[in-house]
């Protein structure tokens, strides 16, 4: 039997597309501190670190875990590094919790971060290779055909996409800590931003962001804090190849065993119905469509129509990224994290302009790599 | 020597550091196969002994049965796109002029599609379903490298039936 294991601080920079104000030690410490402090615990209470990223070929900061360990109050104390690609930040979270959840640890304090203005995450996802044309564009010219695909298969209206990245950007609004807070955003704004990859255009995309993520995870017995604790009431990680034949890369075999999974350990059997909130790593405007479908919330092939009644909408019945999402806020490695964090929020009441009212349930996922590496989590505000 | 204290000017924002990196790559036995398969001008993939997929470019086993792929084949030289992105974004060390299509291609035979650059039509005229055919170097100028393959063209035959293509996206 696993230890009961809860989220009791959580902590988080203003992310914005420079800070030029911190290193990377600094960024990473302003958001560990502010976990801290919600914990109302210091540095000393802490058994161990576990920190994520994405890769170190970004800002060209090889192994930075082993330059960040003083600043993340880790030396003398175990530390680990994970990297799972964009899902790292729930990963990461993960691992965390699974070190309580084995009752290994009482207290550790999970970190993630990017420094996207030291960084060319383009390059660095594009660098040319013996076996492949020199075509990819970023991760925006992996995921546009898909897009496509997607929108192919499902018969979708194109001005989905759309609303997806006027509701995420509208939901900013109301979050502090966003980077982007587009006061005037509007479907026309966004139909009139440049076409990148297309279909994809620019304000269907995420930013670029500095940023960071920190939470304290806890045992059961040693829960403090100035809000009440979040509880794990269940998480999962799946993986699958990049290349397959048959490989669906719209509706992934590997986010649908994650969900099928981690649904199984919380008791969930209809996710719309069940969950009060949910915090989806949704980069380009059509995977909220597309992981609507994967993660059980609608029919195949209807994802898009649940996003068009407005159901994910703030004030919907199953509102999908309150916090404005990955499409308001991309520090990479950082954006797995603040899905898990962001629902941890929820449900602890602590979201103040964007909270859900009486929301008890919460999924957070993340997905990374080209829709291979997913991991989620399931938190609530009763025990398990 | 300036009297101005470090205050008055300041933290130092950013320091550019250009890093520059050449690695080696050992592409192994079933990769060698392909790569040589482009020094000639063709192709080469293998087909799994158990799900009967042809993977292209050859890669020694399959993923989804984890046995070895012992057969090669030879694909043919046309395919068809099963979808598409007209990449519209200038990056650091970008050797293509944009707009370009980047394309899924899906070669006859095969049960795998790849990456594919796609010339000799309006970005606006690309379709799903449509029938390319590759342009290779000359005779003279192929290597073990995908630099053989100069692009992908229409190859003017009707576009192929999305039935035929759609459990490939």
């Amino acid at each position: 039997m696993a230890e009961r294991c809860a989220v009791i601080g959580v902590g988080q920079t203003h992310h914005k597309s420079k800070r030029e104000d911190v290193s990377i030690a600094g960024l990473v410490r302003e958001a560990a501190k502010m976990a801290l402090e919600d914990a109302d615990l210091t540095w000393a209470d802490i058994d161990a670190v576990v920190i994520g990223k994405a890769p170190d070929m970004f800002e060209g900061n090889m192994m930075p875990e082993l330059y960040l360990a003083p600043a993340l109050g880790a030396v003398g104390k175990p530390m680990f590094r994970v990297h799972t690609a964009g899902s790292v930040g729930g990963s990461t979270a993960l691992v965390a919790a699974h070190l309580v959840k084995s009752g290994i640890h009482k207290r550790v304090l999970t970190v993630a971060y990017e420094k996207q203005s030291d960084s060319d995450a383009m390059w660095a996802l594009s660098v040319p290779q013996p076996f492949a044309a020199p075509l990819l564009a970023g991760a925006g010219g992996y995921f546009a055909p898909h897009i496509r695909a997607y929108m192919r298969r499902s018969g979708a209206p194109e001005y989905i996409g759309r609303m997806v990245a006027v509701k995420d950007r509208k939901n900013a609004m109301r979050n502090p800590y966003a980077h982007l807070h587009l006061a005037d955003i509007d479907m026309k704004m966004v139909e009139d931003s440049m076409m990148l990859w297309d279909p994809l255009r620019y304000l269907e995309a995420c930013p670029s962001s500095d940023g960071a993520a920190a939470m304290v995870l806890s045992s059961e017995d040693a829960v403090s804090g100035h809000y009440p604790p979040a509880w794990i009431h269940g998480t999962a990680m799946r993986s699958e190849p990049t290349m397959f034949a048959g490989r669906d890369q719209i509706n992934p075999q590997a986010g649908r065993d994650c969900s099928a999974d981690v649904y199984a350990q919380a008791g969930i059997t209809n996710p719309r119905e069940q969950f009060d909130v949910a915090e989806v790593y949704v980069p380009f405007s059509w995977y909220e469509p597309m992981w609507l479908e994967n993660l059980g919330f609608c029919e195949l092939g209807d994802g898009w129509k649940l996003t068009e009644s407005g159901a994910t909408a703030f004030d919907g019945d199953i509102p999908w990224n309150a916090s404005g999402g990955v499409l308001s806020s991309n520090p990479i490695g950082a954006s797995g994290m603040l899905r898990f964090l962001e629902v941890a929020m929820q449900v602890r009441g602590q979201a103040g302009e964007h909270q859900v009212d009486g929301a008890k349930l919460a999924l957070g996922q993340a997905y990374g790599g080209g829709s291979q590496f997913f991991s989620m989590w399931v938190v609530g505000s009763d025990k398990p | 020597m300036s009297d101005e204290t470090t205050e008055d000017r300041g933290p130092v924002t950013t320091l550019a550091t250009p890093i520059r990196l050449d690695f080696d790559f050992t592409p192994g036995i079933a990769q060698s196969k392909f790569l040589r398969g482009l020094e000639r001008g063709k192709f080469m993939g293998q087909r799994c002994p158990t799900c009967g997929k042809v993977y292209v470019p050859s890669r020694g086993s399959c993923p989804t049965d984890g046995v070895p792929t012992t057969e090669d084949v030879e694909l043919a030289n046309v395919g068809t796109v099963t979808t598409y992105c007209v990449v519209n974004v200038p990056f650091a060390g970008q050797s293509i002029e944009i707009p370009y299509i980047c394309a899924q291609v899906l070669l006859d035979g095969a049960n795998l599609s790849f990456m594919g650059l796609i010339q000799e039509i309006p970005t606006d005229q690309i379709r799903m379903g449509m029938r390319v055919e590759a342009v290779w170097v000359e005779p003279d100028e192929l290597t073990p490298s995908l630099a053989s393959v100069r692009y992908f063209r229409p190859n003017g035959e009707p576009d192929a039936d999305y039935e035929t293509y759609k459990e490939y996206l």
